[in-house]
């Protein structure tokens, strides 16, 4: 039972590189907390300071109303899942799990009970003898959690634990992960680049960029109102299409709000309809239907604009200038080459300073 | 195609044994020769069957030794070989695997000087550097004492440079998985490292063994002790070039016996040491 508090932590590496530039975030007891993020924006790095793996260099971080910057990481009460489980290969399941527990001259008798426990609670009490290289992906996964949960720590840490999973076991993993943590109640922070597992899997939501906070938040009122561009078309799949505004074709229709400000507009795929009506305050484009892509339930309809649009802030995910993506029930689909008019309500549109670094109300 | 396929394999089968031969008649004749009488020998009349005197051969080469100058039963020399052989094979390990694991594990000043200094004596083989190393254990008074036959031949670069690549290659989240596990870094060795590095650790002692084993010059410098003698320079001894008649049967059977700890080793350990130099998964 504990908080988890980063002061403006900071991560400085001796060549100079700056992995982690002042990161203020504040973790609930019992709150499951997702960082998310490209590869190389710090996330892991900062997991990783948090478990005592990598020295702080500014800031504190406080666990538990302790503030832990010197203290070894078997000393911090924390229980950490890797991405690639890190099982010691020689021990049987039984000893990695009781492992931790005996280095801390915890008693035999309590150390049977606890393990027994989280096997069974795992589904692992038929293999606790085996060598980790007799285990399936999953399994090996599920005694990496093991390990963590006999501890009964103050914190969990993931490290993408899921990232060498096939799909479909990771969806199955990720609602076990969560059930889990709701079922124990312990304070969690876990790591991803997947914005989809990010969604699902957090209470609280921190959007990561260059070693810095994009965004911190229940991850519904982020993807509602992403604070930045790369937030818009990082959370969300297929990503925000964002536009400028400078276009006479779009600042028209714009006109009469502060979206004057405004340098990049924003859309959802999904919040456009096709139709010829233009709701009112609303924007409609003209799109050349260019590819489709029909997933059963959805289609997703790849346009081209008539006019080249001009670059946007680089964000991942980022669609070439021009293109829009409109995703629509998947009973329609429009023909390749086709002339549609797609059209988005005043209240879905997302607006941004030319920078992409503010959004503006509309 | 079948008939072609079984031709070349006839062929191959014949070259192999070929080989084998090559390899094995030497050894045979070794083994024939230990079991016949030593006039016989001398005569050139040498059977290549085996003849009569197998027990009394080897009972007199064990317990007795040659009837010559230098009487020494084979079986303490063997003795001798064998402590020096498995307190260099042990002590190279031992050695290596602790200096790899700091030059891997811990930043410390001048860890990179450290490495590159143990890599440069890789250049300095004991025939080099005989002279002070023989000053240093003679001034040391371990002359004709199994501490002066092994010691100054445990220090290993190569066994340090194979545990150091085999350490680079153990996962970095183990150690930090065992660090959140609260072992400290002596449990970490002892609990982890150790474990994993059997299969090359056996394989290192096979290697060594047999290099402790066959040392010569060395063991033919620090002794002279009849007592204290290696099974290589006692066979050496044996060949008397002057006035006696080589006691060639009682040679023979010590050179059969000086093969058989070796061939022991390999075929004891052959499955790990196989296993020590192919393995490459975690």
């Amino acid at each position: 039972m504990a908080n988890v508090t980063l002061r403006s932590v900071r991560k400085t590496y001796p060549g100079g590189f700056e992995a982690i530039k002042g990161v203020d975030v504040d973790v609930g007891d019992g709150q499951f907390c997702v960082l998310v993020g490209p590869s190389g924006c710090g996330k892991s790095t900062l997991l990783r300071m948090v478990a005592g793996l990598e020295t702080v260099t500014g800031g504190e971080i406080d666990i538990g109303g302790r503030v832990v910057n010197g203290i070894e990481p078997a000393d911090r009460d924390i229980a950490m899942v890797f991405q690639n489980y890190a099982l010691y290969p020689h021990m049987s399941v039984y000893n990695n799990m009781a492992y931790g527990l005996r280095n801390r001259g915890m008693a035999e008798a309590e150390i049977k009970t606890r393990v027994e426990e989280a096997a069974r609670v795992l589904e692992l009490s038929s293999m606790l003898e085996r060598k980790p290289r007799q285990l399936s992906g999953g399994q090996r996964q599920r005694v990496a959690m093991g390990r963590a949960i006999v501890r009964q720590p103050k914190v969990f840490l993931f490290d993408e634990p899921l990232s060498n999973l096939d799909a479909k076991l990771r969806i199955a993993m990720r609602v076990e992960i969560r059930k889990l943590q709701r079922r124990l109640n312990t304070t969690s922070i876990y790591v991803t680049h997947d914005q989809l597992e990010a969604m699902t899997l957090a209470d609280i939501l921190v959007v990561m960029n260059g070693g810095q906070v994009e965004q911190v938040g229940n991850p519904l009122d982020i993807y509602e109102k992403p604070a930045t561009t790369f937030v818009a078309s990082f959370i969300g799949a297929p990503p925000m299409n964002l536009m400028s505004t400078r276009p006479e074709e779009i600042r028209s229709q714009l006109a009469g709000s502060n979206a004057a400000d405004a340098g990049i507009l924003g859309i959802r795929p999904e919040d456009f309809v096709i139709t010829d009506d233009v709701p009112a305050g609303g924007v409609a484009l003209p799109l050349t239907v260019e590819a489709i892509e029909r997933v059963g339930a959805e289609t997703f309809v790849y346009g081209s604009r008539e006019q080249e649009d001009q670059r946007v802030a680089a964000t991942p995910g980022e669609l070439p200038p021009g293109e829009v993506i409109v995703r629509i029930p998947g009973t329609q689909a429009p023909a390749i080459g086709a002339k549609i008019r797609v059209a988005a309500a005043r209240a879905k549109l997302h607006l941004f300073s030319d920078d992409g670094r503010k959004r503006l109300e509309a | 195609m079948v008939e072609e396929e079984g031709f070349r394999r006839y062929v191959a089968h014949i070259i192999l044994w070929i080989g084998i031969a090559i390899v094995a008649f030497p050894v045979y004749l070794a083994f024939v020769a230990s079991t016949q009488d030593n006039a016989v020998i001398a005569n050139g009349q040498m059977s290549l069957l085996p003849g009569g005197h197998f027990f009394q051969t080897y009972y007199q080469t064990i317990f007795v030794g040659t009837s010559g100058s230098t009487r020494e039963p084979v079986g303490n020399m063997m003795l001798n070989s064998l402590v020096m052989a498995l307190l260099i094979a042990v002590g190279k390990i031992a050695i290596s695997i602790i200096s790899a694991y700091a030059i891997v594990y811990f930043r410390f000043p001048f860890r990179m000087p450290i490495f590159w200094l143990i890599f440069v004596t890789l250049m300095l083989p004991v025939e080099v550097r005989i002279y002070p190393t023989y000053k240093i254990v003679a001034d040391l008074h371990m002359l004709d004492s199994y501490a002066g036959l092994s010691l100054p031949l445990i220090a290993s670069a190569t066994a340090t440079l194979l545990f150091r690549q085999f350490f680079m290659t153990v996962p970095d989240e183990l150690l930090e998985a065992s660090r959140i596990d609260g072992a400290g870094p002596f449990r970490f060795f002892w609990d982890t490292l150790l474990p994993l590095s059997r299969t090359n650790m056996a394989a290192l002692f096979v290697i060594l063994f047999i290099l402790g084993w066959n040392q010569y010059l060395w063991p033919l410098l620090i002794t002279t002790r009849d007592d204290m003698q290696t099974i290589q320079i006692g066979i050496r001894k044996m060949i008397t070039t002057t006035d006696a008649l080589t006691e060639w049967p009682i040679v023979m059977a010590t050179a059969v016996l000086a093969m058989l700890p070796p061939v022991l080793v390999v075929v004891v350990m052959q499955k790990l040491f196989v296993r020590g130099l192919v393995e490459t998964e975690k």
